[in-house]
């Protein structure tokens, strides 16, 4: 159940240019969260400034009772966001939306062997989701803008068994959109049983497609400008399939994390 | 210190205070009731409701402006049977007054929701004349004095509960609306719903609402808000519920000095869950400084001599 808290930030590190990463202590959200989840953050005046900004969780550490979450600046409230120092209290609301699903939940008795798959911003629940996963074989392909976006490359390296970089400059890693890396690479890689994937929309619907041609599950984790938070107000919807026709379904409450065949993806 | 006394009737609906939350902000009550205890609501207000399952507008739905949100959500709703069904139960469950936001597309299709509210539980009818995010209906009915008087006589003479009214600001002289619904039959009036908006992103050159334009809402409307509910007030008997930026007890009595005998609290339920509760006991803070005993003691008080 998700609660309104004020909590104290611990610490507030820059990541790159644009990217920063925060820990926040709270017994409430680091002992609740499960990978997927995010918090709703009041980052202004709530008059002035009057949304909150949703923000994924990227870990948690239970026994200090911390959580962390990373976040790029894109706007007003991720600037006043980018602005709060250690000591400052923070107004949240979360752990909020749904998770994913981790695989020993969709695939039990079986070491079971995982992709995760992020495109810019959207690598960071997937962090959290790798560290909650154990007896798996986990990959994950991360895609960046350019060398200089990289961020967490590190944090990953610790929690998979094998990673790999895309960049659309060719300045790290692999060349190219981090989809084709992947589907380059599960051709010589076992398939893996399950794909979890967040980023943007385009990558996505590359990715499902790809799961789709695979036969291989695969959830994905969407994002929409958002208002409450909570489910109440309708404004963060995507399109879902649902019996023969289809709806919207609200990003804030119905997921954030949806099955990939489920998601009818804009073009 | 004395105890005040926030409770209220109008127009037949008891209110324990003068406080509603506003239709579209607050769900039918299911989320907030993690957060709050919804006994201590005057009233609520729920989603606007159309004959049949909606699914409203394209997204982006929403869009952050100074003081204000823009807003194109298009009623999306699962229509009045379900409503009936599925979440009126889960409302009476609370002592709190709940009002049925309808919307058609035609005025046989606000009747018919009318006739199939008659028997049921809730106390109260908000007639939504008003919505600017949906193509026929809503403000279509709500922008000339003829046709808020024909749905508001059709719509009485089909259903026994209070009839809210609830006004567009997109109009030039709201007090001519407020009065044909008045002279109509409407128990109540309340006002105002969004305003006509849009916001565009310029990297983009595009709009950011997918629907194009959208209602603007939130702390930037509230000047608006309080001079049309001054003007309303003004020129009808019956009572009227005021809106638009309430976020403070503060807020709410600026309203009820210009003379609305209720107030609805909208866009700030989405920063702040437990903002209506706090919109009450302002009230109550400001009562005690100036030593009023009952609520009804500022309503229309506003000194403009």
């Amino acid at each position: 159940m998700a609660k309104a808290l004020k909590e104290k930030v611990l610490s507030l590190k820059m990541l790159s240019h644009s990217v920063f990463r925060m820990s926040i202590e709270s017994e409430y959200i680091s002992s609740t969260a499960l990978p997927g989840q995010f918090v709703n953050i009041k980052c202004g005046d709530g008059i002035n400034n009057i949304l909150r900004r949703p923000i994924s969780i990227c870990g948690v550490d239970r026994q200090k009772g911390t959580f962390d979450i990373a976040f790029q600046v894109r706007g007003k409230g991720t600037r006043l966001l980018s602005e709060y120092s250690g000591e400052d209290l923070i107004d949240l609301t979360g752990p909020l939306g749904n998770s994913f699903s981790l695989p020993h939940t969709l695939i039990p008795q079986k070491h079971s062997k995982v992709a995760a798959v992020g495109g810019g911003i959207g690598i960071f629940p997937l962090l959290f989701l790798l560290k909650e996963m154990n007896n798996a074989e986990k990959h994950a392909y991360l895609g960046f803008r350019d060398c200089r976006s990289m961020v967490m490359v590190e944090d990953f390296r610790e929690v998979t068994d094998k990673l790999l970089i895309s960049t659309d400059d060719g300045s790290a890693g692999y060349k190219g959109a981090v989809t084709d890396l992947f589907e380059q690479h599960i051709k010589t890689w076992d398939k893996p049983d399950i794909i979890y994937a967040c980023g943007p929309v385009p990558m996505l619907r590359k990715i499902v497609s790809i799961a789709q041609a695979h036969d291989i599950m695969c959830q994905v984790s969407m994002e929409q400008r958002m208002g409450c938070g909570i489910g109440a107000c309708l404004v963060c919807v995507c399109a879902t399939r649902q019996d023969d026709g289809w709806k919207y379904s609200r990003v804030c409450k119905d997921g954030p994390v949806f099955w990939g065949q489920d998601v009818i993806f804009e073009e | 210190m004395a105890q005040v006394s926030l409770a209220t009737n109008i127009a037949g609906i008891k209110l324990k205070n003068p406080v509603i939350a506003a239709s579209g902000t607050f769900g039918f009550g299911r989320e907030f009731a993690e957060f709050i205890d919804l006994n201590k609501l005057g009233g609520i207000s729920v989603k606007g409701l159309k004959l049949r399952p909606t699914r409203g507008n394209k997204p982006p739905r929403i869009a952050e402006t100074p003081a204000g949100i823009l807003n194109s959500v298009g009623l999306q709703n699962p229509g009045i049977e379900a409503f009936i069904k599925d979440e009126l139960p889960f409302l009476r469950q609370y002592d709190t007054a709940i009002i049925a936001n309808i919307a058609g597309d035609t005025v046989e299709e606000y009747c018919e929701m009318a006739r199939m509210l008659d028997d049921t539980e809730i106390d109260a009818i908000e007639l939504n004349v008003s919505c600017p995010n949906v193509k026929s209906g809503g403000a279509a009915f709500g922008s000339s004095p003829g046709a808020v008087s024909e749905i508001t006589s059709r719509v009485k003479a089909c259903c026994s509960h209070p009839l809210i009214v609830k006004l567009t600001p997109n109009v030039t002289d709201i007090a001519e609306i407020a009065m044909a619904a008045e002279a109509s039959g409407a128990d109540a009036i309340s006002l105002i719903n969004t305003v006509l908006g849009m916001a565009i992103d310029i990297h983009k050159r595009k709009p950011v609402l997918g629907n194009i334009v959208g209602g603007l809402s939130g702390p930037a409307i509230k000047p608006v808000a309080v001079r049309m509910v001054y003007e309303v007030s003004k020129s009808v008997r019956i009572p009227v519920i005021g809106m638009g930026g309430i976020f403070s007890g503060e807020d709410a009595v600026e309203f009820m000095l210009a003379g609305a005998s209720a107030v609805m609290v909208g866009t700030a339920n989405l920063v702040n869950p437990f903002a209506c509760l706090e919109v009450i006991k302002g009230i109550e803070e400001y009562m005690e400084m100036y030593n009023y005993r009952h609520v009804n003691e500022i309503i229309g008080k506003l000194d403009t001599a």
